[in-house]
């Protein structure tokens, strides 16, 4: 298998003789068996997710027999708290809450990445202005402030979307906007200035390409927070609503139970920690990764 | 010469070493390559050894490895050190520790990050002493008071105030040069046999770094201790040493007293090193051409220039001027502004008033605000090589980006690329390396090739040789006089006069913001007037005439004494 | 030094009157009638104007909001529609409650983060420093309700039947039976402390690297001398920062615990007032939730800068 992906074109193309140019960053991270682990894990978790309702002996919200009974037959993990099949429910309940978690991880780190490289690069009152707004927004935890505002206009899945991408983008920027920092400091960004290359090409084609590696990381760190917290909102009873299969509805619908029916809630709660453990194996290995690479840029 | 007198000699000149390496090779985990291999060294009482190599040639490992000490990851195979007749390898920690302080010592390169930032000047100094002196529990007051007697008398030693106040304070609130003989307060204060210098006066300026080795060749006479003084500057060494030894990829490949390895050199890579330190050439200046009645009018002028941060004014009176074709050194030590300046003429600075004409049209403050041909005809080549490429872009398109966007899109992209790497001195087929694949002076042509690319008519070089090895700076020197040679105008910024002396036509000396000499090299090195200028010349290290025979290899050798002057 | 502080202070001042302006539009002055909103469609329009008239919503939104922040500052924050007392008397108790299980958790939490993050940097790459970094990983991935089930799983109702799953007291008396105080203060102490363990690590591990680290051991000082007097305390520093936030964030990460051990406190007033729509209730709490985390960071940044020598002293 090494064999199929190690000419590398570069390598190739280079002369003979010359060194080798340090490995890719998804490369470099795969070294490590964390990110092994993790990619395993969130595969498994994302296959369950992607392929349970095409599998699922029964629909979520069938009811098939007596509630709350660890075994009935035909079911394999028996019924919830009110007679539904708990396999079925949870093969049909991730789906959902991978992909709002995603979505609001990859919206958030955009505007985050936007905002943080124009704060950095432009400095100035653009600066203070984006990062000072920045800090009104990181004095709310993430948690409470998608609380504060459904609490009125109440659960919506786009309202979650853009509530926790919005407060991801306030913590994305200052991360964005601190690599930018590094980068700007570094003569090849002056060198562009001195030759007048306009400035969104400077922020673009100079610094963005400088620090993916920091915000890959930050990718991964964000899908890890946002299944957490989105979890974590349909478990208090504010995300996603009945009668929607959703993993942490589960937990919330079925704890009450657990002595009686533990299979309700040690199955969604097991899918939610396996993935968040995964995908933050991930980020660790490519955070590992980053910091061997990044060290290019600095001196020596 | 009897037995007797022999073993008696024998005995006086072993009463005399105080360190003795033998054999000592260490080697680096996980890959097992030898950092230094079999070195052997000896150092008498009162002596410095100056232990001289460019990077990676092992030297502070070595330096390191004689207070018993290895970096993360490395470690002693073979070899011993003997310290005053003691062996030091093989001990255990807690007898390593006793000697460390009092048999050996260390002075660190940067005492601005060795002093610890949380600690009272006091408390490092004391600790020091404390347990140099084996640990001992004080007795009462008396020892408190002897503590607190030595520790006041070492700071006057170094020439520093030794009052209760300046105990008490922060290394933050010490200039440079005063951190540094705290440092070297610290290491004499036990009493050490021996004692490790890590180029101690890297970041200080050539005045301070006068003093600072004036301070420790008192110091190691009237204490008798013997001095292993690493360094990459020769000029430094050979001024201080009473030994050398010059190390190379972990070996030491010449070795013996400095006035003999100065004037004789053995090795090939000793002569080499030797050829390559920019010598402060004080004569032989080629006259000025006379100043012609009709002279053109010069290709940069620069008068009356005005420069800040904010309201800090950091520049003020400027005159300069570059001629077609000529160079001009901008000389200056950190903080004179020189930098400031270098970049306002590029637009990178933009505060900035007064008069800066550029072929006969002011250049504006803002590089964004100059019309594309006055970018392409100013070029600037920056000091740090390792930050000035773009890690992502392949050297092809890094040389390729400031002529598509200042010229246009090139018909023939590879004549360009391939012309610019030949005049830098490099193999087209480095075009399609990455940063990454390039060494320090490699990188710093690709700068260059960059810059020359869009074919300007003056080239700033900022400092561009001081993040390099001496041997490489030898090569960019020769390559920019090259470039010069063509026509094309320099305006070199440098910190170190004996690299003004070699490559400009006309200096500038800058202090504190202003002007303080100007004129032809030759007038300026040999007869200097303003005091800033003469300080500078006699407190900048060198060796003198015996190697300036080596630098021109064509006359004959004259191997006199070279002894540095005290 | 007394000018940053004051700086600080004025800047914390200005950030808690803008998210106290956050908390009043996301509440009451959203599009819409709030009042309806409340009430739903089938109130009668008398309930309205009542509950109009209660929330000031007549006035003009900047008397408005006038009137609710006079009503902050006089411990004055209106009745609570779900049980009519007022909000202060009703919280009073649930924050004293919630505070006990948030002091327990920092004081269980923080010195065990810093001594184990300081022992793995000590232990660099040796078994114990891999099972360290690995646990806190893991346990920095999980969501703390998710935390909180496992340890239930583990210690009441699956595995072990040691400790009770709920909590059965009263608001008034938390500490009546501290047995029932053991999984929420665990939960929370293990939700809060990776980051700062992984900090601590990190940090300690540079400062050990630094030359001055260095320099003290050529010194030929015992171990213990450079770790403790010339490593820990300068490793300290950039942690409190990290300590700070992850307190600030135990304010918050508060609500979903308490939810799940019915717990007494202002997080599970907070998630309770949500489901009757209590809005002087849900007003009180998230602003007092913002307002413990903006005080925490600023009590950390000048902590930090007490402790600094570079700013304690050149700025006399």
């Amino acid at each position: 298998m090494s064999t199929a992906t190690a000419p590398a074109p570069e390598a190739a193309a280079a002369a003979p003789g010359s060194p080798q140019r340090r490995e890719g960053l998804f490369r470099a991270a795969w070294r490590h068996g964390r990110t092994k682990v993790g990619v395993t894990l969130v595969g498994v978790i994302v296959l369950i997710a992607v392929i349970g309702p095409f599998v699922s002996p029964y629909s979520p919200t069938e009811l098939v027999g007596i509630p709350n009974r660890a075994s009935v037959d035909g079911t394999v993990f028996g019924t919830d708290g009110i007679g539904r099949d708990v396999l079925s429910r949870f093969l049909h309940g991730g789906y959902t809450l991978i992909s709002i978690a995603v979505s609001a991880a990859l919206g958030g780190v955009l505007l985050g990445t936007v905002l943080g490289v124009i704060a950095g690069y432009q400095r100035g009152w653009l600066d203070e202005a984006i990062m000072r707004v920045n800090d009104m927004a990181l004095a709310f935890p993430q948690l409470v402030l998608a609380l504060l505002v459904m609490s009125i206009i109440g659960p919506q899945v786009w309202l979650i979307v853009a509530l926790i991408g919005v407060s991801h983008a306030c913590r994305v920027a200052r991360v964005a906007r601190e690599a930018t920092l590094k980068v700007v400091e570094q003569d090849f960004v002056k060198s562009a200035e001195a030759i007048g290359l306009p400035r969104w090409r400077i922020m673009t084609a100079e610094i963005l390409p400088n620090i993916t590696s920091p915000l890959l990381v930050e990718l991964g760190l964000r899908i890890t927070y946002s299944v957490g917290l989105i979890a974590t909102l349909s478990f208090l009873g504010m995300g996603l609503q009945p009668p929607t299969a959703d993993w942490g509805l589960m937990i919330n619908e079925n704890r009450i139970a657990v002595t009686v029916q533990p299979w309700s809630v040690v199955l969604p709660v097991a899918a939610v920690a396996l993935l968040t453990i995964g995908a933050n194996l991930i980020t660790d290995g490519l955070s590992r990764a980053s910091i061997g690479i990044d060290r290019g840029v600095e001196k020596q | 010469m009897t037995i007797q007198d022999t073993a008696q000699h024998n005995a006086e000149e072993e009463e005399r070493t105080a360190l003795r390496v033998d054999g000592l090779t260490v080697i680096g985990r996980p890959s097992d390559v030898e950092i230094i291999s079999d070195i052997s060294l000896q150092v008498r009482r009162g002596d410095i050894l100056g232990l001289v190599g460019e990077s990676g040639s092992g030297k502070t490992t070595l330096g390191l490895a004689l207070l018993a000490h290895c970096k993360r990851a490395t470690e002693v195979t073979s070899g011993g050190i003997t310290l005053s007749g003691e062996p030091l390898l093989g001990r255990s920690d807690a007898d390593v520790r006793a000697m460390r302080g009092r048999a050996v010592a260390y002075i660190p390169q940067s005492p601005a990050s060795a002093l610890n930032p949380a600690l009272r000047l006091g408390t490092q100094l004391r600790e020091a002493l404390h347990d140099a002196t084996g640990g001992a529990e004080p007795e009462g007051a008396t020892a408190v008071s002897d503590t607190d007697a030595r520790v006041r008398e070492v700071l006057r030693e170094v020439a520093l105030p030794e009052d209760d106040k300046f105990l008490r304070r922060y290394p933050h609130q010490l200039s440079g040069g005063q951190q540094q003989r705290v440092a070297i307060a610290m290491a004499f204060i036990a009493f050490p046999d021996l004692i490790v210098m890590d180029e101690p006066t890297t970041g200080l300026d050539v005045t301070t770094q006068a003093h600072v080795l004036q301070t420790i060749r008192r110091m190691t006479r009237e204490y008798g201790t013997a001095g292993v003084y690493i360094s990459h500057d020769m000029a430094v060494v050979a001024d201080l040493a009473d030994d050398l030894a010059v190390m190379y990829k972990g070996d030491v490949v010449e070795h013996g007293p400095a006035a003999r390895v100065l004037a004789d050199p053995q090795h090939p890579y000793t002569m080499q090193l030797l050829r390559a330190v920019p010598l402060l050439k004080t004569e032989g200046h080629a006259d000025p051409a006379e100043a012609a009645e009709d002279a053109p009018a010069p290709l940069l002028r620069v008068r009356g220039l005005r420069a800040g941060y904010g309201s800090t004014t950091v520049l003020s009176g400027i005159d300069i001027d570059v001629d077609r074709g000529e160079c001009v050194a901008l000389l200056g030590e950190s903080g004179s502004g020189k930098t400031t300046l270098s970049r306002s003429l590029v637009g990178l600075h933009h505060q900035f008033s007064g008069e800066a004409v550029f072929d006969g049209e002011q250049l504006t403050t803002s590089s964004y605000r100059r019309t594309a041909e006055q970018r392409r005809r100013v070029q600037y080549v920056f000091q740090n090589p390792y930050e000035a490429l773009n890690p992502r872009k392949r050297v092809r398109d890094l040389i390729l980006a400031p002529y598509t966007h200042l010229v246009g899109k090139p018909a023939a992209p590879d004549g360009i690329v391939d012309n610019a790497l030949e005049r830098a001195a490099l193999p087209a087929s480095y075009g399609n390396r990455y940063p990454d694949q390039l060494s320090g002076g490699e990188r710093q042509r690709v700068s260059i090739a960059r810059a020359i690319a869009t074919t300007p008519d003056l080239l700033i070089c900022d400092e561009i040789t001081s993040a390099l090895d001496v041997s490489v700076q030898a090569e960019i020197v020769e390559l920019l006089r090259n470039l010069q040679r063509d026509g094309m105008a320099l305006l070199f910024v440098t910190h170190n006069i004996a690299l003004v002396s070699n490559i400009a036509q006309r200096v500038a000396v800058l202090n504190k913001g202003e002007i303080v000499e100007y004129g032809d090299v030759g007038t300026v090195m040999s007869s200097p007037t303003h005091s800033y200028t003469q300080a500078l010349i006699a407190d900048t290290p060198d060796f003198e005439l015996s190697v300036g025979e080596v630098q021109q290899p064509e006359s004959p050798s004259a191997g006199t004494s070279a002894a540095g002057r005290d | 030094m007394s000018r940053l502080i004051l700086y600080r202070l004025g800047y914390g001042l200005l950030t808690l009157f803008v998210v106290s302006l956050v908390v009043f539009l996301a509440t009451q002055a959203l599009p819409g009638d709030a009042a309806r909103a409340i009430l739903g469609r089938d109130a009668t329009a008398e309930r309205v104007a009542v509950l109009r008239d209660q929330l000031n919503l007549n006035d003009p939104l900047a008397l408005q909001y006038g009137k609710w922040v006079a009503g902050v500052f006089t411990l004055d924050l209106g009745d609570s529609f779900a049980n009519a007392r007022p909000v202060a008397e009703y919280l009073g108790p649930r924050v004293a409650g919630s505070l006990t299980l948030l002091g327990l958790s920092a004081l269980l939490a923080t010195p065990i983060a810093l001594l184990l993050g300081a022992l793995s940097a000590i232990r660099r790459d040796r078994a114990a420093d891999h099972a360290t970094s690995m646990v806190s990983l893991v346990l920095a991935s999980l969501p703390e309700f998710a935390v909180g089930i496992l340890l239930i799983l583990a210690l009441s109702t699956g595995w072990l039947h040691l400790l009770p799953p709920v909590f059965a007291g009263t608001a008034s008396a938390v500490l009546a039976d501290p047995v029932q105080l053991i999984l929420p203060v665990l939960t929370l102490a293990i939700a809060v402390s990776p980051p700062i363990v992984r900090m601590m690590r990190a940090s300690m591990i540079e400062v050990l690297e630094s030359e001055y680290v260095q320099q003290a051991r050529l010194k030929g000082l015992s171990e213990r001398v450079v770790i403790w007097r010339h490593a820990a305390p300068n490793a300290i520093g950039p942690v409190a920062q990290v300590i700070a936030v992850q307190l600030g964030w135990l304010a918050g990460g508060v609500v979903a615990v308490e939810f799940l051990f019915a717990f007494p406190g202002i997080g599970l007033a907070l998630m309770d007032a949500i489901s009757t729509r209590d809005i002087p209730v849900i007003q009180a709490i998230t602003l007092l939730i913002a307002a413990v985390y903006i005080v925490v960071n600023l009590l950390a940044d000048v902590v930090g800068l007490a402790a600094n020598p570079k700013v304690r002293v050149s700025a006399r």
